[in-house]
């Protein structure tokens, strides 16, 4: 087996899958909340030419969904190590 | 020179490096051929990933359509983007440990059936052959209009240049010619965006000139701009959206699903050394699709502006017929612009009332742009170049999953199990070609619903491929029975939708007999959670998966031992 114990191997999925959850949580807020949802509500709310509503959902959301999978990327590598699961 | 030998320089340019590439980047195995011998590096597989992605429409249709649709262009916008955020969290780096060549074989051999496995051939050939018959369509029409050959030749060629690639490199091929379709069509996109930006608001950048003020000397925001002028002329307002908040929310989430469950764009996770190499070329991936798909909606304000204020003047009372711009005498013979000039008063009027004289088909926004903003004809060559590179990056892409479920899914893993790896390249570049014959065929004869077909395409790829994978990940335990139950009530589901709402009674296609208000393009979403539930359902009634099929999903869940993609 590739983990040091069982336990490992259990802390290890429970923490991929909380770090999941945590982003998939800010991709659904940028994208269905802030650019559908609530774009109304946003609109009224001016940034720079653009309304905000707007704004996120034909430019913000876009951005930080770059910004979500290079986080996951990093996290996600650190913590191959931390488990000594990574593929060196 | 004059743009038309300019075009054939240019496109003639890019086909001598394209052919360059395969002839270098020739297949010699099945794994080459299928995953590129798995060793494609993750920032160059993200290149190559961006341009199998971004299609003749991303590139062509989409900045037209959302100048049309105002902030409803979001779906697309969003739609075509999120999706990776789930294929890089929840799919890429699993499948890429589990290491097999396509998608058909990881739904096989996770719920242990022959029977998932056909399931999932036929619905990855049928996504892709609705997809392929737009791409080479495409080449056909840039081909028409640029270089006034016949749409017919236009795709011969098309088929010639992706047939030699194809077959000869298979997917490492496709991976290096890609890449360099990708820096084309990324220039050629980008080139009249920043120069038609700097026109009008004084930025270099599309993105930020997108909020910025008018260099017209107004002090008025763009997009306030365009708001007054839309409201004034009988539109809604650009920045503010017709479609309903519950339709705008499915679609987008049909479309995002959906880009996570396209056969070829997860197959290309397939080809990166290792787990960490998925990942990263996923960020990438997004990288250099958010490039086009950030500058996208900006290139639709100043079209939109632009037009509106070419075709009604600067005092808005109409610009007189007899002294219009060439490029709308050019887009007229195409049949794309039409003028009707109902008051008769020798003035061209565009509006969303009665006053309107104007018929402007969306899909010339991109191509036209250039000549709207009289950018020199080098420019619209490019733009004809970059074109052709997304149609031809796409076919490539979509025909090799072709020829690889035949070849490597139904013959070696069903009919002809002990054929050899010479016998299975052989029928992998056979299928190519006859895909590749098809596909031409079928550009050459559109069938009239290639446009409804996209939808199909999305909602099938969201109601079977997505669920079954998630589940195949994310729960040791889900069977066969409830994997293979949920996929087809899924589809069955999605697909009555669509087909009646689009084939059999497109008369009733009004918001107000549409299941609680989601129209057939967001009902993919619906048929998502179908599967989910009856997948649920059915394995809750039944046993759960045996125990080596336990160990094979805990043993994906990390990335360490992960070898090169093979056949076992």
């Amino acid at each position: 087996m590739a983990f040091r114990s069982e336990e490992d191997k259990k802390a290890y999925w429970k923490e991929n899958l909380s770090l999941l959850v945590k982003l998939l949580i800010i991709w659904f807020v940028v994208s269905f909340g802030a650019g559908i949802l609530f774009a109304d509500v946003l609109n009224n709310i001016q940034f720079f030419g653009f309304k905000l509503g707007f704004w996120f959902a034909q430019q913000g959301a876009i951005y930080v969904f770059v910004v979500l999978i290079f986080v996951y990327m990093a996290r996600m590598n650190a913590l191959d190590k931390k488990y000594g699961v990574d593929e060196e | 020179m004059d743009v038309q030998l300019l075009t054939f320089i240019i496109i003639g340019a890019s086909f001598a490096l394209y052919i360059g590439i395969a002839i270098w980047a020739r297949a010699g195995s099945t794994n080459e051929f299928y995953v590129a011998g798995g060793g494609v590096p993750p920032v160059m597989n993200g290149m190559a990933t961006a341009a199998d992605w971004m299609s003749a429409a991303s590139f062509i249709s989409m900045a037209g359509l959302i100048s049309f649709m105002g902030y409803d262009g979001a779906v697309y916008l969003m739609g075509w983007t999120g999706g990776y955020v789930l294929l890089a969290l929840c799919l890429a780096p699993y499948l890429r440990k589990f290491g097999k060549f396509t998608v058909p074989d990881f739904i096989g051999d996770r719920y242990y059936s022959q029977t998932a496995r056909t399931v999932a051939v036929f619905c990855a050939i049928f996504v892709c052959f609705t997809y392929v018959a737009g791409q080479m369509r495409g080449v056909g029409v840039v081909f028409s209009r640029f270089l006034e050959v016949d749409i017919v030749a236009g795709v011969i060629i098309g088929m010639a240049i992706v047939f030699f690639y194809t077959v000869l490199g298979g997917m490492k091929g496709i991976t290096y010619t890609q890449v360099a379709q990708y820096c084309v069509l990324i220039f050629a996109y980008l080139v009249p965006a920043v120069f038609i930006s700097i026109m009008i608001t004084g930025h270099f950048l599309p993105q930020t000139g997108f909020g910025a003020t008018l260099a017209d000397g107004s002090g008025m925001y763009l997009l306030e701009k365009l708001d007054q002028l839309s409201l004034e002329l009988g539109f809604n307002e650009y920045t503010s959206g017709t479609k309903s908040t519950i339709d705008v929310f499915f679609i987008t989430f049909a479309l995002m699903v959906g880009t996570a469950g396209l056969p070829h764009v997860i197959v290309r996770f397939f080809t990166v050394p290792k787990v960490r190499d998925a990942r990263k070329s996923a960020g990438w991936a997004l990288v250099f699709i958010a490039i086009l798909y950030t500058t996208a909606p900006s290139l639709a304000a100043f079209a939109r502006t632009n037009m509106i204020g070419t075709i009604n003047g600067p005092d808005m009372t109409g610009t007189s017929y007899a002294e219009a711009p060439a490029w709308i005498k050019n887009w007229e013979k195409t049949g794309l612009i039409t003028f009707e000039d109902k008051n008769g008063d020798g003035k061209m009027f565009y509006s969303g009332d009665d006053r309107n004289e104007m018929k402007v088909d969306r899909d010339i926004m991109v191509l036209a742009n250039p000549e709207i903003a009289n950018l020199p004809a080098w420019v619209i060559a490019l733009v004809a170049a970059g074109g052709v590179a997304a149609a031809l990056s796409t076919s490539a892409g979509l025909l090799l999953v072709i020829s690889t479920s035949v070849s490597h899914d139904l013959l070696k893993r069903n009919f002809m199990p002990n054929i050899t790896d010479k016998a299975e390249l052989f029928y992998a570049r056979l299928a190519a070609a006859i895909a590749i014959i098809i596909a031409g065929y079928f550009g050459i004869n559109p069938p009239g619903f290639v446009a409804q077909v996209v939808a199909f395409a999305f909602g099938l790829a969201a109601s079977s491929f997505f669920p079954a994978i998630i589940m195949g990940i994310f729960s040791k335990r889900m069977n066969n029975k409830g994997a293979i139950a949920g996929m087809i009530c899924g589809i069955a589901f999605t697909a009555a939708y669509i087909i009646y709402f689009k084939f059999i009674n497109p008369a009733a296609n009004i918001p107000d007999n549409w299941l609680f208000g989601v129209s057939p393009e967001g009902i993919g979403t619906m048929g998502m959670i179908v599967n989910f539930v009856v997948a649920y359902l059915v394995f809750k009634a039944t046993d759960e998966a045996p125990e080596d099929i336990q160990e094979l999903v805990e043993s994906i869940r990390y990335p360490k031992g992960s070898g090169e993609a093979s056949a076992h």
